[in-house]
């Protein structure tokens, strides 16, 4: 009997320990996952930068003073041909191909540097380009050993720095790794966010209303009810078939647009939240609604003045978790065509656009180390919203909990 | 238990003639369904301006149910059907043409659970005012929240913190409130459903002591299980008893010498 | 005219119509004696409406029809005499005629540059038509509703009434959405089977959408290995690593574990939900996916793939151990606590207790959330297109790569396809066979639940 009930007691510290085993390597992985992307990404948020030594004093730039304050500055520096200058500047500098250490688009940024104080036609000046993407993958470590050299060498000299990349955040996608942006994806995510909240809540919630409060117990309701948990579960790429069948073939409204999008992950989240609305409509205990009809409010009154008030933190959680769902859908705007190369941020919800995720999905075919450290940065910009949003539903959601 | 033939089940020989006025509101042959269950059974019965009239029987009588037919409270019941006439000052009450929203605010009811809406005091007792377009302009409103918290017994009690939450208050103040509430929209009659079961003694003297100063300005019907409070507080009473009305007389001559057999073996205890 | 000044027009004209209608009842309201039916401001509601509303109604269906008209306005024009009479090309022309209207200056028919002023000046003149006549209707069923306005006129009703018109059209579009999948996607799928006949696409086995036949498209539209793909990679791998994970993680927090670590454990697994799939597809594709095959190679199967089915199985079964573990962890929670008291009293350990009692009560409730995580684990489409590729293989080597009915539906969009070729409904029909199989398996998932619930009520 007690070899028995030591095997028996052994066999339940297994069990145990596999019970815990399992939510450790779940949480374990979640972990390495978040880790995974920090690690990668942390890096696309910096920019390398060299000093290139430019003599504008003993070798002028042909360039009108006077346009350097107005919108034709761009166009007069292009034209007076400064981007040859920065090339020929770098060559002498660092040497033959030392054009390839500097970024194509490097003589921006003394564009930039010039608008921003003139002066700098007159003088012999250090100015602080962006390095190319190979220099930059040196300089975090990687790339060729001749490179990590160059990297060493211009360190000491002091002519080499890393800085926060703030054009991540405000410039568009790009060819180049070094030059691309996250801006135009993310103004099309919150364009798209904004069609898909101003159609998917008030239906939702409105939906929600009726079944709870109005509907009369027959076959419609009943129909609306399982239409309403099927659609919960459909898969989101059919959503996107959806979309393209009839929002972009029947209706022809324009492709990668927005208003496009917002449509089709609204029918898609909809769903939620009639389900957290009627949750939150049923927590509201009829001894109020029957206060409000003894005093001779009529239904509707009932309905919104005390009802839905009360049922108000519930429903935007609901919302607030549906819309983080959209916000990381992927699948269904690939179909509805925004999986297209968007240079400029969208104008308007009609113009073609694309939204954070897909342009992670886009970027992540790219194989140079450079994509690499965007898309993860991407990615935890991405999490850094998702992160935001869930926590505001679950603040939501303990400040309102019970009052009765 | 005997057979009581419905038909003159409800013994009302002892009311004197009414000479003053016409009942403010009368029923005539009501019955209530759910669904099939019949809950209600061709009940009669007068509720005038100048009396308190409680209704008293064992629990699961119909008192309660037969209260909500007054203000047409069973309709949110989807399997209630009401059959019969009532009436309020002659119209009767279930035609199509009388606006339920209305009867409502021309007869009130207080609920057995205190049930303040979760706003301030203010908001409150002008919720219902507000709905119904009595308060002109702002100053009117002010007067009528002021009027109806005197007229519930609560003015002195809350006036400083009328914006604090109706909620926050103890539970006799909560239903005095929610009498207040029911005052404000100057209704006619007044229903009140347990209003003291969910309080404590004290507070029950005191709701009972507003009902007294209420009587005459409103006409009042109490659903009580409680037979002191209704010796108490009515002139007149009606006892119920599955789903019939047994007897309804004048208060003291229900308690002290009650015509009905089943009448006094509940008066007296035997069972309920 | 400007779409959104137009709005704001017949909101404006709303407004308006909303005062007038007020005050006129206040009007009336003054000099009666007693209470008003409904207030003021539900007068003014009530004329409102009538104004906004049927403008609204007009404005939508004009702007929907405009398009057509103007169509035919150029159809009427004499240059549209070159067009050709039907087909592929003359749909172009019109499109582009359109798109030169728009704003867009460049294209490839010179007809359409010359057709397009026409076009642009039918819609301007339809435009300007649909506007005038819109701002009419608003005012003439204004003017009606003003006359109704009295003071015995039950306007909060009417408006009320229109309210919970208004809540049950909100309704019906679920309904709407629903039949609007299911057509669709039905008609796309016919028009398929038209052109490839339902047993090719069903129980044929090779799968090559590159290389399409015209005379016999069916011949490399055989779906099996992409329905065993998705079944190798959504229903077998992924649940092998989510079912185990996600039961044994249920069971230790609602068994085991101190309230407060469950307090945050649950959570943190929640979170494996919330994170987009997108990023567990880049992350199979850029860990997982390697790992596996220097795996694999050191196993000693060399042509192992780093797209393996492996790695897109493995990825989406963790992202589904939330699903799981939370149905399990209802249903084992629903358990009433006589019964594991009941066990526990006889002497029973924890764990033979879960084995012998709970489980088997809760089974029911697991066994519905294994079956809705299969249906999300296939419909699952982000994952598959970044760690997997397009191999159609029909294999039981998780090394190898395998395709599924998500990703080619995707890849099969993608591209300069036209929209009537098979390669394009190919995508309707598969869709159609995923939104059916998932449908079934929610439908036996909720049935199940609801059998065998009722036991312990």
């Amino acid at each position: 009997m007690q070899k028995r009930i030591r095997k028996r007691y052994r066999a339940e510290r297994r069990f145990r320990a596999i019970g815990m085993g399992a939510v450790i390597v779940s949480a374990a992985f979640l972990f390495f996952l978040l880790a995974t992307m920090i690690g990668n990404g942390a890096a696309g948020f910096m920019r390398t930068e060299v000093a290139l030594p430019i003599d504008f004093k003993s070798a002028p730039l042909e360039v009108d003073r006077a346009q350097l304050g107005t919108r034709g500055a761009d166009l007069a520096l292009a034209g007076a041909g400064l981007e040859n200058r920065v090339k020929t500047a770098a060559t002498a500098a660092f040497g033959e191909k030392g054009d390839e250490l500097i970024a194509e688009n490097a003589w921006t940024a003394v564009r930039d540097a010039i608008k921003e104080d003139p002066n700098l036609l007159s003088q012999s000046a250090h100015i602080w380009v962006p390095a190319s993407s190979e220099l930059d993958a040196a300089a975090d470590g990687g790339g060729e050993p001749e490179l990590r050299a160059r990297v060493q060498q211009l360190r000491d000299r002091g002519a080499l720095q890393s800085g926060f990349n703030a054009g991540f955040l405000s410039r568009a996608d790009s060819t180049d790794p070094t030059a691309v942006g996250i801006w135009g994806a993310l103004k099309g995510s919150i364009l798209t966010m904004l069609v898909t909240l101003l159609i998917a809540f008030p239906i939702g919630v409105l939906s929600a209303v009726y079944l709870e409060e109005y509907a009369p117990k027959n076959r419609w309701t009943d129909l609306i009810e399982v239409s309403i948990n099927n659609l919960a579960a459909v898969p989101s790429i059919i959503f996107g078939l959806l979309g393209l069948a009839v929002f972009l073939g029947t209706l022809g409204l324009p492709s990668a647009a927005p208003l496009v999008g917002g449509l089709t992950l609204a029918l898609m989240i909809m769903p939620v939240i009639v389900i957290a609305g009627r949750n939150a409509i049923k927590a509201v205990p009829p001894s109020i609604r029957d206060a409000a009809l003894g005093i001779g409010a009529s239904r509707v009154q009932v309905v919104f003045h005390h009802v839905l008030p009360l049922a108000l933190p519930g429903i935007l959680t609901g919302t607030i978790i549906g819309m983080a769902r959209a916000l990381g859908e992927t699948a269904p705007l690939l179909l509805i065509g925004m999986r297209a190369f968007i240079v400029t941020p969208p104008g308007g919800v009609f113009d073609p656009a694309t939204v954070l995720p897909v342009q992670i999905f886009l970027w992540s075919d790219e194989v140079s180390r450079g994509f690499i450290e965007k898309t993860s940065a991407a990615i935890i910009v991405l999490l850094a919203f998702l992160l935001a949003m869930n926590a505001l539903a679950i603040y939501l959601r303990n400040k309102f909990e019970t009052r009765w | 238990m005997t057979q009581v033939d419905f038909a003159e089940a409800a013994d009302v020989s002892a009311i004197p003639a009414q000479t003053e006025a016409a009942p403010k509101m009368s029923a005539r042959g009501v019955n209530v369904f759910y669904g099939e269950k019949q809950a209600i059974r061709d009940v009669s019965i007068d509720v005038d301006m100048d009396n308190v009239t409680a209704f008293i029987g064992p629990s699961g009588c119909g008192k309660s149910t037969f209260l909500r037919t007054l203000n047409r409270m069973n309709d949110t019941v989807a399997s209630a059907r009401v059959e019969g006439e009532i009436t309020l000052d002659g119209e009767n009450i279930y035609d199509k043409s009388m606006d339920v929203v209305q009867l409502r605010a021309r007869v009130g009811m207080v609920f057995q659970k205190p049930n303040p809406f979760p706003k301030s005091i203010y908001e409150n007792v002008a919720y219902g005012p507000r709905i119904h377009g009595l308060a002109r302009a702002k100053g009117d409103m002010d007067q009528i929240v002021e009027r109806s918290l005197r007229r519930a017994g609560l003015w002195e009690e809350v006036k400083d913190r009328l914006n604090d939450s109706g909620t926050a208050l103890s539970g006799g103040q909560q239903q005095r409130l929610c009498i207040a509430r029911a005052i404000a929209v100057d209704p006619e009659v007044i229903l009140m459903d347990e209003p003291c079961s969910a309080l404590d003694p004290i507070a029950t003297a005191k709701i009972e002591e507003l009902i007294h100063e209420l009587r005459g300005r409103y006409a009042i019907v109490i659903v009580t299980h409680n037979m002191q409070q209704a010796a108490r507080v009515s002139q007149r009473t009606a006892f119920f008893h599955l789903g019939t009305l047994v007897e309804y007389g004048e208060t003291d001559q229900i308690f002290t010498a009650p015509r009905q057999e089943r009448t006094k073996d509940y008066i007296t205890g035997r069972y309920g | 005219m400007n779409p959104y000044a137009l709005l704001f027009l017949v909101a404006g004209l709303g407004v308006i119509a909303w005062l007038t209608g007020r005050a006129r009842a206040a009007r009336f309201g003054a000099a009666s004696k007693h209470r008003l039916h409904s207030l003021p401001g539900q007068h003014g509601l009530y004329v409102a409406m009538w104004t906004v509303i049927p403008a609204l109604i007009f404005v939508v269906a004009w702007s929907i029809f405009t398009p057509s008209l103007a169509t035919d306005a150029v159809l009427k024009a004499p240059q549209a005499s070159a067009l050709p009479m039907f087909g592929y090309e003359r749909d172009a022309i019109l499109n582009e005629v359109r798109a030169r209207a728009a704003g867009g200056d460049y294209g490839f028919y010179p007809l359409a540059e010359q057709l397009a002023p026409v076009y642009l000046q039918a819609s301007r003149f339809y435009g300007w038509l649909g506007t005038g006549l819109a701002i009419l209707l608003a005012f003439a069923c204004g003017a009606f509703a003003y006359t109704r306005v009295k003071a015995d006129f039950r306007a909060r009703t009417r408006v009320e009434r229109t309210v919970m018109l208004a809540l049950l059209v909100a309704s019906l579009i679920a309904i709407l959405t629903t039949l609007g999948i299911f057509l669709s996607l039905l008609f796309e799928s016919l028009r398929f089977f038209a052109m490839v006949p339902i047993t090719d696409f069903l129980f044929g086995t090779l799968w090559s959408p590159q290389v399409i036949d015209p005379a016999d498209p069916g011949a490399t539209l055989g779906a099996v290995p992409l329905f065993w793909g998705t079944f190798f990679i959504g229903a077998v791998i992924a649940m092998l690593v989510a079912i185990p994970f996600g039961l044994m993680s249920a069971i230790y927090l609602t068994q085991y574990a101190r309230p407060a670590v469950r307090q945050w454990m649950k959570p943190l697994l929640e979170i494996l939900a919330g994170v987009p799939t997108v990023v567990y597809g880049y992350f199979a594709a850029l860990t997982v996916g390697p790992a596996i095959r220097d795996l694999a190679v050191s196993l000693g199967f060399t042509y192992a793939s780093s797209e393996s089915a492996l790695s897109a199985g493995l990825v989406m079964g963790v992202m589904i151990i939330p699903f799981v573990s939370s149905m399990a962890d209802d249903s084992i929670a629903a358990v009433p606590r006589a019964m594991r008291d009941g066990s526990l009293a006889m002497g029973a350990t924890t764990s033979e207790t879960i084995r012998r009692v709970l489980l088997p009560a809760a089974l029911p409730g697991v066994v519905a959330g294994v079956l809705l995580a299969v249906s999300r684990a296939i419909g699952e489409t982000m994952i598959v297109v970044m760690a997997a590729s397009g191999a159609a293989n029909i294999t039981a080597n998780p090394f190898e790569s395998a395709t599924t009915v998500t990703k080619q539906i995707v890849d099969l969009l993608t591209g300069e396809a036209e929209f009537d070729s098979p390669k394009t409904l190919a995508a309707f029909a598969l869709g159609l066979t995923l939104f059916m199989i998932t449908f079934l398996l929610n439908i036996v998932a909720l049935r199940v639940v609801k059998k065998y619930r009722e036991a312990y009520e």
